[in-house]
């Protein structure tokens, strides 16, 4: 047994140790330290991990060496591998980002707990992104949900509280009619283990619990991942968080209760429903059509800067929603990206937010008149990534949709209709950007407006540009994200590889 | 007589449409999260359900018993990871509770609304 055998663990493991050293040891400056070399040990980790699957090579870890399906493996393929990248690397960045913001919005005394938990959060969506087991699952579900709770309620507004709140009794639900779903498995199945219970489920003959079981977990999911219309905890969770803590949680956190749904539909559900991918279409295209449009209406009209985003994430959810009700390998290969991808660019989106907060003071998008020329650099990355969101050639956004109009072109009529409302809402997001660009560049600032001294530290406009040009840089080279994409699309539907 | 075979899955049921119906009813805080402990309650009653045969003990194995029949230890191992779950969640929602309660002066949802939409 070598470390590199090991690595698969150690990918959650190191985040795990390190929480409670960053909690005990109080010194200053530390637990950013700490939080920081661990998350960035971690995204080696899983850059790693990824460098081993993209060959289609799938990674099984028994976790202390009981076989599958008695004991609990890690379960690590293309798809697995993408999504811990996405989850470390958003952590890492956000938290190097936030070095400044943090220590602006978090006090040095709750700094330790706040770091803490932060470790955990990052742990918990990536144990659910790489175990093999259904129960496991809802574990590190709940770990990272309550982690998160910790991490919005640290904002400094006394509505981070009450959204907080909201989010708890929303995100309790949630991943109870989850585990509701996994108890009707298991009494039909005997086993917690997917691949085991992706064979059996197949064999059971009365299907009536196996259907109430798959309604329990998409719809215990689709909560969790705020696919519209049980968006509503959502916007208000990331308007309140601390600023960083958005970046992270806007970038990673819904996209892993979406890769959790698409993995229990197409590796468990797929093979045994009958005409599940139809049940799935029925379920997912009216949703992540009315997300779409609703959720980019609402940020036409909304005003803070911070939530518009959010409803704009929303609408990029109901793309994701889009391409896994395509039971196509373009469309899950779409989606796939687009997960990665979209993280990518409301992470820097996010990130330019908080500078314009740092100096301003406020995220009211008619407050923020002059930004153009008092913050060049931080103007600039928010439109490379408003451009991203609506999809123009050379940003990461273009790649993802162009994969799920692909795929739609495949599917008749209806994928023709999916086409024209693609490019409704890619022309509503133009609409949504431009609101913000207008006031940023062509609005004369009020005059009784503070004057803002000048452009974000380096230390965050830095990390800011990283994100970005690493957005760039995936929508001109796509070998790593759409070649893990495709393999893993192929992977969950059991085409040939 | 079957249908009173699955008198705890009714009970599991009806437990958990009540948890539901007070989250979605009760606007003050502690009301509304006393519905969400029943709610995940019922779970744990579903779980321990699922393990119970008819004549089960616990499965320990012991020299000179044979033939005994075993309840399933999985579910209960499992659920008592969820009532753990339930606690930590419990605990940190009413945390939370006391916070807004310092810094709103209430927890009636209706009214924190009302302050929210004032500023």
């Amino acid at each position: 047994m070598t470390l590199y055998d090991q690595l698969p663990a150690l990918v959650v493991v190191v985040l795990l140790f390190t929480a409670p050293i960053t909690y005990m040891l109080r010194l200053h400056g530390f637990p950013w330290f700490s939080a920081t070399a661990a998350v960035v040990t971690s995204f080696l980790v899983a850059c790693s991990l990824a460098a081993t699957t993209i060959t289609g090579e799938t990674i099984i870890y028994e976790m202390g060496g009981w076989p599958a399906p008695y004991g609990i493996v890690l379960h690590i393929d293309a798809l697995s591998a993408l999504m811990a990248m996405l989850i470390t690397g958003a952590s890492s960045a956000a938290l190097i980002f936030g070095f400044k913001s943090l220590a602006d919005e978090v006090g040095e005394e709750t700094a330790p707990a706040f770091f803490a938990a932060w470790l955990l959060c990052t742990a918990g969506l990536v144990g659910m992104v790489i175990t093999g087991d259904a129960f496991n699952i809802f574990v590190f579900m709940e770990i990272s949900s309550l982690s998160t709770y910790v991490l919005i309620s640290a904002g400094p507004d006394r509505r981070a509280l009450i959204s907080t709140y909201r989010y708890i009794v929303m995100g309790t639900v949630g991943a109870t009619f989850y585990l509701i779903g996994v108890g009707f498995l298991y009494m039909v199945t005997g086993t917690l283990n997917t691949a085991d219970l992706a064979a059996r489920v197949g064999q059971v003959e009365d299907i009536r619990l196996v259907l109430v079981a798959a309604g329990f977990v998409s719809v215990g999911l689709a909560i969790k991942a705020a696919i519209f219309p049980l968006h509503s905890w959502m916007p208000n969770a990331y308007t309140f968080a601390p600023n960083a803590v958005t970046v992270f949680i806007a970038a990673a956190s819904t996209k892993v209760s979406l890769y959790v749904l698409m993995r229990v539909d197409y590796a468990i559900f797929q093979n045994s429903i009958t005409n599940h991918d139809v049940q799935l279409t029925f379920f997912l295209v009216p949703l992540g059509v009315l997300a779409l449009f609703a959720g980019s209406m609402l940020a036409i009209y909304e005003k803070n800067l911070k939530r518009l985003l959010a409803y704009s994430s929303v609408a990029q959810i109901g793309y994701i929603a889009l391409g896994i009700s395509m039971t196509s390998v373009a469309g899950l290969t779409g989606a796939i990206v687009h997960m990665f991808n979209h993280g990518l660019i409301k992470g820097g989106m996010f990130m330019a937010v908080a500078c314009l907060a740092l100096r301003y003071r406020t995220v009211n998008v008619a407050n923020l008149a002059g930004a153009g020329k008092t913050m060049p650099w931080t103007m600039a990355a928010f439109v490379v990534g408003g451009l991203g969101l609506v999809g123009v050639p050379l940003t990461p956004g273009f790649i993802s949709k162009w994969y799920l109009v692909l795929a739609a072109l495949d599917e008749g009529w209806l994928g023709a209709m999916l086409v024209a409302v693609i490019l409704i809402s890619s022309l509503l997001a133009v609409i949504y950007v431009w609101k913000v660009i207008e006031v940023a560049y062509f609005a004369e600032p009020r005059a009784n407006a503070v004057p803002v001294n000048g452009e974000a530290p380096l230390a965050m406009l830095i990390p800011t540009w990283i994100v970005v040009l690493t957005g760039i840089w995936i929508a001109l080279d796509t070998s790593v994200t759409v070649g893990l994409a495709s393999l893993a699309a192929k992977n969950l539907l059991g085409v040939a590889l | 007589m079957e249908l009173l075979g699955l008198y705890n899955y009714f009970v599991f049921a009806v437990l958990l449409m009540i948890g539901l119906y007070c989250i979605l009813a009760r606007t003050n805080i502690i009301k509304s999260l006393i519905g969400l402990t029943i709610f995940q309650s019922a779970v744990f009653l579903l779980y321990i359900s699922m393990d119970k045969i008819d004549g089960g003990t616990a499965p320990i194995i012991q020299e000179g018993v044979e033939n005994q029949v075993f309840a399933n230890p999985l579910p209960q191992v499992l659920i008592l990871t969820a009532i753990v779950v339930g606690i930590s969640t419990t605990a940190l929602a009413l945390a939370v509770t006391v916070r807004i309660k310092e810094a709103y002066g209430t927890i009636e949802e209706d009214k924190i609304q009302e302050m929210d939409r004032e500023l």
